[in-house]
């Protein structure tokens, strides 16, 4: 009944190599020495010893990032459009040091480190991804936040010239996402600027976008410009769009399921059989307790 | 030749490879790992669409008949019909296998628990109605029921572009294309034909 693709690993491993020299150069233009994953703890060390990365062609041929279309190949085929270079963060609201910052005044001195994650999209299927990225809590703390910053809001690229799927209504546009601030500051929660060591391409949200890896891929914004401490729950771009489907805190949970379609199970992109989802997507032992108390079937 | 014979030495053979081609594509799609990153999605919607389409063919038949004159359409009826069926089948045999693996019980529950899936099974319990009478025999045993039974397709059609439409997580441009077709070739059996054709002797020879 079954006939046997060939297996993927090969191409992945072959790449391999060819993306740790690209990973090298990178880095050493940017003016890095060492990928700061020795400060890791040792949980989390031991963890990403364990996921074994997709191919760099699954994790940047496969999208979801409607500024650029809806289809899956859409965003591969028509991010050229977006320029990430020069790019700046708009940073607002309760915080001490509110600016525009350049990219590289965002994230200087500080190194980027490599997450190997697994990344679950709300639709069931999933990857697992070598993102480069930098803490979000260590470029929050230099931003120096008040007492009045609840929650922090993302707001990504608004140009329907660089993103030609914002001429279309099919959502509000600009995409917008949301972390509550404990969420924010959770050291699994990065700005991510690279996969597998190379700068993130277009189509994955370059020059930087958010990695939050217990929650569905929607919460992670794309190309992000703008970073707000606000008081207020913000209401993030899917919410908006169907608030019955899609929540503010979108955790992964196996036991909550989508209204039209089970949550119980995902499909690592190539395979042709489910696996079971994991609470939080695995990191339930890191992340549960930010949600002690709270009725996750209400709060989705 | 004849209209009936180069229907059954010409049309007929040209709508089997038609018929088959899709499957054919997919076949060879899957083998060679042409398909999209997540193979089964894609395999599910390739064989939902094309069941869909080939159904509109069938309905398109009765319209063409009256536009073109040509009453002998009606023998590629059956066949076009038969192959809507045979996607739809392997759509539900996709999902059966690869995303239920094969649980009747979890397949109980999806139609239970999720409306796109309800409709979408639904709609396949009618197409195996009207497959399974549609040989010649069964039109002779259901003599008058069998025209009423076989409006069920209508029914079948509305119920497919439901089932597509629901699906969609948000962009439903392309299920509404397909509302639009499907309205149309409604829409059309509205007008009566101007002159009456003879009622359709569904026999195929």
């Amino acid at each position: 009944m079954l006939i046997n693709r060939p297996p993927d690993i090969k191409s992945s491993e072959i790449t391999d190599e060819t993306l740790y020299w690209s990973r090298r150069e990178w880095l050493a233009s940017v003016g890095l020495g060492v990928v700061g994953s020795l400060a890791l703890p040792k949980w989390l060390r031991a963890e990403q010893q364990q996921l074994k990365p997709d191919s760099w062609e699954i994790i940047t041929s496969y999208n979801n990032f409607y500024e650029f279309g809806t289809g899956k190949d859409d965003p591969k085929a028509n991010a050229h459009t977006l320029r990430p270079k020069p790019w700046s963060i708009a940073v607002e609201g309760d915080v001490k040091k509110p600016a525009t910052y350049s990219f590289d005044d965002l994230f200087k001195g500080m190194k980027p480190e490599e997450r190997i994650y697994r990344h679950r999209c709300v639709e069931a299927w999933s990857f697992v991804a070598p993102w480069l990225g930098y803490p979000l809590r260590d470029v929050i703390k230099r931003l120096e936040p008040g007492t009045k910053a609840k929650y922090v809001e993302f707001v990504t690229l608004l140009d329907p010239v660089q993103m030609p799927g914002q001429r279309r209504g099919v959502l509000d546009w600009p995409y917008v996402e949301g972390l509550r601030m404990d969420e924010a500051m959770h050291p699994l929660t990065l700005l991510t600027v690279g996969i597998y060591g190379k700068p993130l391409p277009n189509q994955n949200g370059a020059p930087v976008r958010l990695t939050v890896p217990w929650k569905y891929g929607f919460k992670s914004g794309k190309s992000i410009v703008k970073i707000r401490f606000v008081e207020k729950q913000p209401m993030n771009t899917w919410q908006l769009a169907a608030p019955t489907e899609y929540g503010f805190y979108a955790n992964v949970n196996p036991n909550v399921d989508h209204p039209r379609w089970s949550q119980a199970k995902e499909r690592p992109l190539g395979q042709l059989f489910k696996k079971p989802t994991l609470m939080f997507n695995g990191y339930g032992d890191q992340v549960a307790s930010l949600y002690a108390g709270m009725d996750l079937r209400i709060n989705f | 030749m004849t209209e009936a014979q180069v229907i059954r030495r010409v049309v007929k053979p040209v709508v089997w490879v038609a018929g088959l081609t899709p499957l054919a594509w997919q076949v060879w799609a899957f083998l060679t790992g042409h398909l999209e990153a997540e193979p089964v999605k894609g395999m599910e919607h390739f064989t939902g669409r094309t069941a869909l389409v080939i159904l509109f063919i069938t309905l398109a038949v009765t319209p063409l008949r009256r536009v073109t004159r040509r009453n002998s359409l009606i023998k590629l009826r059956r066949l076009i019909g038969l192959f809507a069926f045979f996607y739809a089948l392997v759509h539900f045999s996709i999902f059966l296998v690869f995303d239920l693996e094969l649980s009747f019980g979890d397949l109980a529950m999806e139609v239970v628990k999720r409306p796109y899936i309800t409709v979408g099974f639904a709609v396949l319990l009618m197409l195996t109605t009207l497959a399974v009478t549609s040989p010649q025999f069964m039109v002779r045993k259901l003599g008058k029921r069998w025209q009423k039974l076989h409006r069920l397709i209508y029914f079948a059609a509305a119920g497919g572009v439901v089932h597509f439409l629901w699906a969609q997580k948000k962009d439903i441009r392309l299920p509404l294309v397909y509302a639009a077709v499907l309205l149309v070739l409604l829409g059309v059996r509205l007008f009566p034909a101007r002159r009456a054709l003879p009622r359709p002797i569904t026999s195929s020879q």
